[in-house]
This record gives structure tokens, sequence and C-alpha cells, in this order.
């Protein structure tokens, strides 16, 4: 029964997946649509349209498929110089992430849909994860684990795997538990004590697994087990997730950025403090102040890629 | 196995020698991330206490019944049911504040300082000393908090409290998220260096 549930609540996502890109040229004079700057959706039209008509911001009714009762104010049309394809520009700018429909009432009250590729949305949300809301440079979690076991770049490798593989199996089991027990007999007041036992049972059924079927796998990475449930990244996912309304895919991208992004700040700090330890610092400096004071630097690094948007 | 240290040094111990932030490096998160005025520390500490006090009482009166290989999953448990309580009341009660603390309330129950005091502490002592203790590690965590808060807020808003005191803002730096990691770093620098002061002069007094 869960099955089925689940794959109801997933094929329209898959389907989805097939129908990919941008290729939704069923409506008929719009040949093209995409997203322009952050603040504009650029439309192709398959014949040159009137020119009074096409740049006359009335003429256009835009909203966010979600809420088709909040319109959006387009503040300006414009032709481009080929005389087809019209900008829109708005007064506030538009959440690129969500698929927005455009209704052109001077075409006989045609509309089309604009949205990112959805491929393009799931990378998107691992490379935020990953690089742009990195959760321990930018989110300052998870930062206990991250001072204590970023000694060693051998340390480092062996706590960002664990890590790795506990976030997704735990991601999962939450995002399952969230979407068909939690949500559905509303018991969202239990969401702290089950996101947090579905960790320590992750962590318990990996350290079996491990222990009975690679035991050389288990004594290196054995003693990072424990640590891992004091580690906030695993219950802000979960949390994240539940907040946000992701989807499977989405579930799974956000703990595999997380967990990658937690792995590169190990072990781009776990470098760096393999270094410190030659360097003449100051006594009072040394071991974990100069160490925070690295990671400020990092952070400061990671600020850099707040500007960046893939698709 | 009962401690033999009154209540009094129970306090002081978790607020000085074994304090959660400078001393043990613990809980390193909200330090960095919402330490930003000393409200922001006042409040995040008052919940901390809470679920310190609340979950040390706990496991120090249901020692005895918890079998030893289930013991990190029932302590877990244990914070994730109180960190519940302090969740819920202050949504109800005190909304804004709580929309500042934002996501770091609900991973209280991730801090490893909670976790740490009840395996090595509550655990094993009596109820009375266990509920001292947290006390003790409750305020020393809001001590530190506020401490933070305090030199980011004077020093990035020129201000305490939400009251301005200079009339201008030294460092805006300060305020950025990110400069917790700086400002963590140089005042964990600061202690070590008073204390290495402090027994230099100590030894040459012997």
């Amino acid at each position: 029964m869960k099955m089925i549930a689940m794959l109801r609540r997933v094929w329209p996502t898959s389907l989805f997946l097939l129908l990919l890109i941008p290729a939704f040229a069923w409506a008929g004079s719009i040949a093209g649509q995409r997203f322009g700057a952050a603040d504009e959706i650029v439309l192709t039209f398959g014949a040159a349209p009137e020119q009074t008509t096409a740049t006359n911001p009335q003429n256009y009714s835009v909203h966010e498929e979600a809420d088709p009762d909040i319109r959006l104010a387009v503040s300006a049309a414009s032709l481009g110089s080929d005389g087809r394809s019209v900008t829109l520009k708005f007064a506030a700018p538009l959440n690129t992430l969500k698929p927005h429909v455009v209704a052109v009432t001077g075409q006989g009250g045609e509309s089309i849909r604009v949205a990112k590729s959805y491929l393009g949305y799931l990378f998107g949300i691992l490379v935020s994860a990953l690089l742009i809301n990195n959760f321990v440079f930018t989110k300052y979690l998870g930062l206990c684990v991250f001072f204590g076991t970023s000694k060693r770049k051998d340390t480092a490798k062996g706590m960002g795997f664990t890590f790795l593989i506990v976030m997704v199996v735990s991601a999962i089991m939450s995002w399952f538990f969230y979407q068909f027990i939690l949500k559905p007999f509303q018991l969202n007041f239990l969401q702290i004590v089950v996101f947090i036992g579905l960790v320590s049972l992750t962590v318990q059924a990996v350290d079996t697994v491990l222990r009975k079927v690679n035991p050389v796998l288990f004594n290196s990475f054995g003693v990072y087990l424990v640590l891992v449930i004091a580690n906030c990244v695993i219950l802000a996912v979960p949390l994240i997730l539940a907040n946000n309304e992701y989807n499977f895919f989405e579930t799974v991208m956000l703990a595999v950025g997380a967990g990658g992004g937690f792995m590169l700040a190990l072990y781009l700090m776990a470098s760096v403090r393999e270094r410190l330890e030659l360097a003449n610092v100051p006594r009072s400096f040394r071991g974990v102040p100069i160490a925070f004071i690295v990671a400020g630097q990092f952070a400061l690094a990671f600020l850099g890629f707040s500007g960046l948007s893939i698709f | 196995m009962a401690t033999d240290k009154s209540s009094m040094q129970l306090i002081t111990n978790g607020i000085l020698n074994e304090n959660p932030i400078f001393r043990l490096v613990l809980s390193m998160c909200p330090a960095v991330g919402i330490s930003t005025t000393v409200m922001n520390g006042f409040m995040l500490g008052i919940a901390v206490l809470f679920v310190q006090v609340f979950s040390s009482l706990t496991i120090a009166i249901f020692k005895n019944v918890i079998h030893p290989r289930i013991r990190i999953p029932t302590y877990t448990l244990t914070i994730a049911t109180w960190v519940t309580v302090i969740d819920m009341v202050l949504a109800a009660y005190l909304p804004e504040a709580y929309a500042k603390m934002g996501i770091f309330i609900k991973l209280i129950v991730a801090f490893a300082i909670i976790t740490m005091r009840l395996e090595m502490f509550a655990s094993k002592e009596t109820v009375s000393a266990s509920f001292f203790d947290g006390i003790g590690m409750g305020l020393g965590f809001m001590a530190g908090m506020m401490a933070i808060g305090f030199v980011r807020e004077l020093l990035g808003l020129g201000s305490l409290l939400g009251y301005d005191l200079l009339g201008f803002k030294p460092m805006l730096f300060f305020v950025l998220p990110l400069a917790g990691f700086f400002c963590v770093g140089l005042m964990m620098g600061f202690f070590n260096y008073i204390e290495t002061r402090y027994k230099s002069a100590k030894r040459a007094q012997a």
C-alpha cells in the first residue's frame, strides 16, 4: 500500500522529468519562453506581433503557478530588435525557481508556462547545499564535530564519508515518515522526536551492518558513527525538507549536497590545520582559537559563492 | 557514587572551570550562528538551561532502569522531548524571539553539551547533584553566549540590549554572521592569554 501511495506521489515528477526542458511548444503563437534577468521573462512569438498590443503591459497577466490569485505586476513590455521577442519587466524580482504562468490577453486568452528545467532545479538544490548555502560555512551548523575531527586529513575523509552515508539514509527515512505518517495523522509536533529517533536508528543500523559486512571499514570509520548523532546538520536537513515540503528527488539532492558540503568543509579545514601544526602561531591562539579564525576566513571565501546561480 | 562537591561548587564549575563554550568547546553552532546580540544569547541560554536541567533530572531519576546498551538513544529521546516542550512554549508565548532563533531552538537536541553531561554526570550522580550540575552548565552556556553577544553587539552596533550606547557603529563587520568565527576565535585566544599570565604569576609567587 505504501509503495503504491509513494508511486502515486512520485509519478507526476517522473513524467515531468520525461517532458523536460523547454520543449513546451504546444502553445499556438508563442514559440518560446525563458527567464531573462532576475525580473524579466522573455517571450518569443511565432509570427511578429503587432507593436502596440505587444508592448502594452496591460495585455499580459502573470502569476506563479502555485498562487493563481496573486497577479505579478508587469511594469513594462518591450519588443526586441528581431520584432518577435517581447521582454516583460516586473516591478519586483521573480522567484525563478518556481514555475510561472503568462497569459496573453491580446492573443485570444492564450497562456504559457514558464519554468526552468526540472533537472536544472534539482541540480540547483545540490549546488546550493554544497557551496552557496554550505551548512558549515554559511549556516554555521555542525561546528562541534567540524572542529573536533578536522585535525588530520584521514580523519576528515573518514568522518565526511560516514556522515554522507548516514545523512542520505536518514534523510530518505525522515522524508518517508514525514510524508506518510506525520502529515496524514497530524503529528507535526512530534517532528523533533521522530527525526532524531530516526537518526539514532540509522546510526545504529549502519554500525551493525558495517561491523558484519566490512570489518576493515568499520575499524576505520566506526569511531565517527557516535559523533554523527551530535551533529546539528543531521537534524537540520530533515527539518528543512519538512518545512519546504520537498519531494523525494529534492530530498535526496539536499541530503547529498549537505553531506558533500560537510565533507568538503572538513577536508579543506583539515588541509589547512595540518599546515598550521608547523606554523609559528602565538601560544594563546594554538589549537582551537586559530582554527576558528581560519574557519572565519573560509566563511568569507564561501560568501563569494552567494551570487552564484546556475540554470 | 556521589560527588563530594557542594551545590555551589557544581554551579560555578559549570560557569567557570568547565564552561561549555570556552573550555569544553562544545555547542559552537549557536555561539557562532546567532550570538549577534546579548538578548539572543540570553534567550537561547534560557532554552538550553531549561532543557539541560530537566533532561539531567529525568536521566538521574531513571538511571537505574535504563539499559546501558541503549543509553545513548534514550538520552537523545529524553532531550528531544524537552526540546519539543520548550519549542512549543516559546512559539506560543514569545513568537518574535522564536522567529529570531529560527531553527536553532529545534537543534538544541543535537547540542553535544547536553548529551555529554547526561553521559558523564547525570547517569552516575544523585538527583540533586545532577540538578545543580544542569543549572551550572546551562548558566555557563548562557554566560558564554551573552559574552560573545556583548562583544559583537558593542563592536558591531554600538549598543547593548538594544540601547544605543556609543552613538556610532565602531566595526559593523562584527554583526555579519560569519564574524562569529573571528569573534569566538579572538575571545578564546584572549582567555587563554589571561590564563597563562595568571598561572605564571602564581608560579612566580610560589
